[in-house]
């Protein structure tokens, strides 16, 4: 029962983490039918800033996550203006192209200041509970925490503000935002900028428990990807309960099945599922 | 392209290791050729048919491993294992291709990568099999039956040229058929590829599977060549790599991949100081590319000589067949 709930702990940790990647990931989508392959590339440059802030400038955990999370969504808000705005009347193949271009640029940027060795970075939440035979780390709890504190927020930003209202309607449907005013540039570097946010929160909170080096977003990514292709493609909600699928496949194929092979166990899912379900498992008519 | 430039480019190849001043440069010209087959592979799937398949690199890798295991680990002579890799990776891409072509556009983007990572992490992973991150020593070199030896640059570069040639042969002459033109018809639309009878689904596994198995023999050679393979061989950054070779020569065109790897290669090799940074040219390269000349060096060519020819040759006789070209513009660029 121990290891079971310690598995509990675990896959929530980890959904977590992979639920706040993909919602950024599904909030472009969503809004502007690009997959973002350059989205884990901007996770890792998150855990990079923070690792400067912290390291090298000697601030706080949460001011160099604060800070992380303003350096990543501008460059977020780059990304849309230089690239993605301009390839938005191109055929769809070559956002993805451009995506990767940014991808491969931003890892060559980080790997050329910091180098290829893996780096540890500290958190002032370094201790362990001990719940009758549970170990609950404190950067798990924090994790955990932050990320309902996030999606509420969110939640609250999109359904009760204007502002988030302008992106909701984006999402249903763009001719319709167009008719009634909504400034779609605007909405697209607001999407852009949120979602770098998040994955730049998103790098920080996960990275005490990881490593930090140019090849984190690798993995991340792709398992985002798996994740809102399951959730559907633009569904908030689906994007954590996705995340927690995701989550807790790995913590308990991890445990029960095998560790060698626990990343595989999430795409081998992914495939198993649209093998059966081509269009994913909560997707509602066509995206 | 003028029907006397393929064979300046031939006699080109085929004295390049006369020109060539040390055979290192003819060593790395045929790896280029290898890359080059591996992406007119790409070219099929991504360039005619329009389905982006960023597994195509496992699949070059799976054609890799499969001559590498059955020549060190099982004792096959190369041919036979050479053989086998064709057919491992066309049936491996009949099954890929069965699942994941009945996704469309960025599904099948994403379906693929995790394909990708998949045969990546298998390779990296099954140890009892592939060696692990140990990789794949002592591969056979093809057999030159007493006759050439393969181990040798000169032999194993004109055996390289030869596939080449032979696929770029082969490409052309499906670009030119029924087939070629029903891939591009489903790049063009896929509602509209259907609505003319075209099946969808088979088309596509046709397609796919021509490029998996282009992939498996540029994966095979490579194995000859380099005999040595290991995982990293597998990186989805080598699809990325291909998808700048394929855009930067010209997606879509016979000659674009060509243009494009045998160009980026050698660009690569006078940017060796630049070694793991090299990326921070080509990522901003790619970008400007898609933006600025989503054509290609062989693409924008083929528009440019189009418009030339339309501004020239607008007398009353011409008008007719010119007037075809334009309504089929895109067609026009591609059978090129």
């Amino acid at each position: 029962m121990t290891t079971f709930l310690q598995q509990v702990f675990n896959g929530l940790t980890l959904g977590s983490i992979y639920g706040l990647v993909a919602l950024g990931l599904t909030l472009v989508y969503g809004i502007l039918h690009i997959p973002n392959f350059a989205h884990g590339a901007l996770y890792m440059v998150g855990a990079f800033m923070s690792y400067f802030f912290m390291v090298d400038m000697g601030v706080h955990y949460w001011i160099a996550m604060a800070g992380s999370a303003v350096v990543v969504a501008v460059l977020g808000i780059i990304c849309e203006r230089l690239v993605f705005h301009q390839l938005r009347n191109s055929p769809p193949i070559h956002d993805k192209i451009a995506a990767i271009g940014i991808l491969l640029f931003l890892e060559a940027m980080v790997h050329m200041f910091w180098g290829s060795e893996f780096r540890r970075m500290s958190s002032p939440f370094g201790g362990v509970m001990n719940l009758d035979g549970v170990y609950l780390r404190e950067q798990g709890i924090l994790i955990i925490a932050s990320t309902v504190v996030l999606v509420v927020a969110l939640n609250l930003f999109l359904r009760k503000t204007m502002v988030g209202a302008t992106i909701i309607a984006m999402a249903q449907n763009r001719e319709g935002a167009f008719l009634v005013g909504i400034d779609a540039n605007r909405v697209a570097m607001m999407t852009f900028a949120i979602s770098g946010g998040l994955a730049a929160i998103a790098a920080t909170l996960y990275a005490p428990l990881n490593l930090v080096y140019p090849a984190m977003g690798h993995l991340v990514i792709m398992k985002a990807f798996v994740i809102i292709i399951l959730g559907g493609m633009g569904s908030i909600p689906g994007a954590i309960v996705g995340g927690m699928i995701i989550g807790f496949a790995e913590a308990f194929g991890g445990y029960y099945i095998s560790t060698a092979y626990k990343d595989v166990i999430a795409f081998s899912l992914l495939v198993v599922i649209l093998s059966i379900r081509p269009q994913g498992l909560f997707a509602k008519g066509a995206h | 392209m003028h029907p006397a430039s393929k064979y300046v480019l031939l006699a080109v190849a085929l004295l390049f290791p006369a020109l060539a001043s040390n055979e290192y440069q003819v060593y790395v010209m045929a790896t280029a050729f290898v890359w080059a087959i591996a992406v007119y592979g790409f070219n099929v799937i991504t360039g005619f048919c329009g389905q982006l398949n960023l597994a195509h690199g496992g699949f070059f890798a799976i054609g890799a491993y499969t001559v590498g295991l059955l020549t060190s680990d099982a004792g096959w002579n190369f041919w036979p294992a050479f053989i086998a890799a064709l057919f491992m990776t066309a049936i491996l891409g009949f099954l890929v291709g069965a699942v994941s072509l009945r996704l469309k556009e960025h599904y099948f983007a994403i379906f693929t990568l995790c394909v990708g990572f998949i045969i990546y992490l298998l390779l990296d992973k099954w140890e009892e099999l592939t060696h692990g991150a140990v990789g794949v020593r002592n591969i056979a070199a093809p057999d030159g039956f007493g006759l050439v030896n393969f181990r040798e640059t000169m032999p194993v570069y004109y055996l390289v040229l030869f596939f080449l040639v032979f696929i770029i042969w082969f490409t052309g002459r499906i670009q030119k058929s029924l087939v070629g033109r029903t891939f591009i018809a489903i790049r063009n639309g896929d509602e509209l590829a259907e609505s003319l009878g075209i099946n969808l689904m088979k088309t596509k596994i046709l397609a796919f599977v021509i490029s998996t198995t282009y992939a498996g023999l540029a994966g095979a050679l490579y194995a000859g060549m380099i005999r040595f393979v290991g995982p990293e061989d597998g990186n989805i950054l080598l699809t990325f790599n291909m998808i700048m070779y394929m855009l930067v020569g010209g997606i879509g065109t016979l000659f674009g991949p060509l243009i494009g790897t045998v160009g980026i290669v050698w660009l690569t090799q006078s940017l060796q100081f630049l070694e793991e940074y090299r990326m921070i040219i080509f990522g901003p390269l790619l970008v400007l590319l898609v933006i600025f000349f989503p054509l290609g060096v062989c693409g924008s060519f083929l528009t440019w000589m189009h418009r030339k020819a339309q501004a020239l040759g607008l007398g009353p006789k011409k008008a007719k067949s010119e007037s075809k070209v334009t309504t089929s513009d895109q067609e026009a660029k591609n059978n090129a």
